[in-house]
């Protein structure tokens, strides 16, 4: 569904992203894991478009995306949830979904849309009880179920999910990687995960890709990435001596 | 039947991204963490950053047998030793041994790919596998066991035994797959002959046979006297062995587990990359091995390429039967001459031994190839003229085989030097 081929960014002078090569196939969650300053966050917004590629093809359902707009990569059905959530806080909780479908509102699909959101509804059942509150009175957890709903209505087969786990407790976190696979297990959903919290994202995952200073190190079935010392030492904090 | 269909039969623009993938990640790591390859890359300026397409693996170095040889027993290793699960070696039957070592991740996909060959050759759950390689540090034994057990089948982990205890155990235990050198295989179907017992009686289906090369008509001697399915596999200890490459049912070349390996034929002279379908010396590059990865390694075994599709189904391409060794190569008036080819001649023609040699000398200029071969007593003493078109018969062969003509010699039985029980087959007077 989505193939990068030898892809450079530059920031300036520095070379942020080196000729990096990764796939996601359709249905599968992958995921980018790699310490902060990796690069993951410049090669999701690079795949979004908010940031140019220097170099390298960006491929998606068979069309070149690396020199497309936004906005035509979001009509496409690539749905990219920050890093950060970025919920619009002076709006509340619904008014954020319906932003959410800006790229294809209409006057008639105003009911299409309403389904949507109620769909949003049965997903996070928090959501609808917070419907008319402020997106910015929510909390951490609550936020970025709203981040990742909001994301969902834009209808994407592609969903880019920015370390969903920053900042949240470890018992949240564990709810918000069940919603990821649920919506991939339920709707079919593709998604490519970027993480600092390795661990919780192998478990989820099939694939994974290991991003150091740039470069992809190491990839493999997540399975394997959990198991390679490697990554234990380096991302999941300590040697784990026994199969997890 | 598949192990694994949706890879074995993967899209093949997708396993080139794979590959690129694979190959771009590896190159990193080896040069992060084999010295031996740092060097090599420091050495000839190659910047490991600067991978972008398959084409590109020309540019890097191979890596041959003396260099493993040099690095033993851990050199070459790009994990910690105690992340490594598994160490084997390889026989060193012509010079020092290697030692390859496994993590844990390396043991799976072992354990993987070689249930994929077994599943090619017909192998399932139901069936009942004697192993008949010796087990110890040849990877040979351990690599089809753990495939085996992987796939489900009951596994016989018999090693080497003396024959008669083989087929004792193929009888009793009911064997339908049996795994081993195709020659032992050959003495195995003697033994049984002899033993006087009926080969429709025992269980046998399929043969998985490999670790030397075997020709078409040994494949089909061993089909019949046993009844059986043969497939070839192929790997080596220093890549993966079995899990290299395996035939299917098709019979007609082994499809080489690609989205693990890269591999390329090369002129073993020139070094060159050929085109597909000429032979030269197979070079493999591994691409998800994490204890032993190797980089455009030397198998010196010769073999070419066959990329047309198959018709199992599988995308991986094939190579051919390895015709043998690139230290048995002749090079002589422009031609390249193996002795497997003056063997399987002198194999069909009646009178002769199996025991040769043939020797390379230079006259006047020329290069002359004479073939040596012990002859049974009543040819060497019948009627000169006898002799004379006999000799003449076998030159003519040769001549139609090989695309020169060769002088022969008939010797007497016994008079041909054997060491260690194999002969000495080439000896080379040409003085350079």
């Amino acid at each position: 569904m989505l193939i990068l081929k030898n892809v450079d960014i530059f920031y300036g002078k520095i070379h942020a992203i080196k000729r990096v090569s990764l796939h996601v196939n359709k249905g599968e969650i992958v995921t980018l894991i790699g310490s902060n300053g990796a690069g993951k966050t410049t090669l999701l917004r690079t795949i979004s478009g908010l940031i140019r590629s220097t170099n390298g093809s960006l491929v998606f359902d068979n069309l070149d995306i690396s020199k497309q707009s936004p906005d035509t990569i979001v009509k496409k059905g690539i749905s990219h949830v920050p890093e950060g959530r970025l919920v619009f806080k002076p709006l509340n909780v619904e008014d954020n979904l319906l932003l959410g479908s800006f790229n294809w509102y209409s006057f008639k699909n105003r009911s299409e849309i309403k389904n949507d959101v109620e769909m949003i509804y049965s997903i996070f059942p928090i959501l609808k009880k917070r419907k008319k509150q402020l997106a910015g009175t929510l909390s951490g957890g609550e936020q970025q179920m709203l981040a990742i709903g909001r994301a969902l209505m834009a209808r994407p087969k592609l969903l880019l999910l920015d370390e969903p786990s920053m900042g949240l407790a470890p018992i949240v976190i564990k709810e918000i990687f069940k919603y990821i696979v649920e919506l991939r297990n339920t709707f079919g959903l593709t998604v490519l995960l970027v993480e600092q919290n390795a661990r919780s994202a192998l478990r989820i995952a099939h694939t994974g890709y290991v991003l150091e200073t740039g470069r992809i190190i190491l990839q493999g079935p997540a399975e394997d990435l959990l198991l390679n010392k490697d990554v234990q030492r380096a991302y999941l904090g300590r040697d784990v001596d026994y199969e997890i | 039947m598949y192990w694994e269909g949706e890879k074995e039969c993967i899209n093949r623009e997708a396993l080139k991204q794979l590959q690129l993938e694979r190959l771009q990640s590896t190159v990193l790591r080896v040069y992060m963490n084999v010295p031996f390859y740092r060097k090599k890359f420091d050495e000839l300026r190659i910047d490991p950053d600067a991978f972008r397409s398959l084409g590109d693996l020309s540019k890097l170095p191979f890596t041959s047998k003396d260099d493993l040889r040099m690095s033993y027993p851990y050199g070459m290793f790009a994990v910690p030793l105690r992340e490594v699960v598994r160490v084997q070696a390889s026989s060193g039957t012509t010079g020092m041994p290697t030692a390859v070592g496994y993590t844990r991740n390396d043991i799976k996909n072992w354990s993987n790919l070689a249930a994929r060959i077994l599943v090619a050759g017909g192998v399932t759950q139901n069936d009942i596998v004697q192993i008949a390689f010796d087990y110890g540090l040849f990877t040979g034994a351990l690599g089809l066991h753990y495939g085996a057990e992987r796939v489900g089948a009951s596994v016989i982990p018999i090693s080497g035994v003396n024959t008669r205890r083989q087929v004792k155990i193929m009888q009793d235990f009911k064997t339908t797959a049996l795994m081993c050198t195709p020659s032992y295989a050959l003495s195995i179907a003697d033994t049984i002959m002899e033993m006087g017992i009926n080969v429709n009686s025992l269980s046998l289906k399929y043969g998985l046979f490999g670790a030397e090369p075997w020709s078409e008509s040994m494949r089909h001697e061993l089909q019949e006297k046993l009844k059986i399915v043969a497939t070839d596999n192929y790997g080596l200890s220093e890549v993966m062995s079995p899990g290299v490459a395996g035939e299917c049912s098709e019979r007609n070349g082994l499809h080489i587990n690609e989205d693990h390996f890269l591999v390329e034929v090369v002129d073993p002279e020139t070094l060159e990359p050929l085109p597909e379908g000429k032979t030269g010396e197979l070079v493999i590059t591994t691409l998800t091995k994490e204890a032993f990865p190797v980089i455009r390694f030397r198998t010196r075994d010769l073999t070419s390429l066959i990329t047309e599709p198959c018709s199992c189904g599988r995308t991986f391409i094939r190579m051919n039967k390895v015709m043998g060794r690139t230290d048995d190569m002749i090079k002589i008036r422009g031609i390249t001459v193996f002795p497997s080819q003056i063997e399987s001649v002198l194999f069909e023609i009646e009178g002769t031994e199996p025991h040769y040699q043939i020797i390379l000398d230079r006259k006047a200029a020329v290069d002359e190839l004479t073939v040596l071969v012990e002859v049974s007593e009543s040819i060497f003493f019948d009627q000169v003229r006898k002799q004379k078109d006999f000799i003449e018969r076998i030159k003519a062969r040769l001549a139609s085989e090989l695309g020169i003509s060769v002088e022969v010699k008939p010797v007497e039985k016994q008079t041909l030097e054997r060491s260690g029980g194999k002969a000495k087959k080439v000896v080379d007077k040409r003085t350079l």
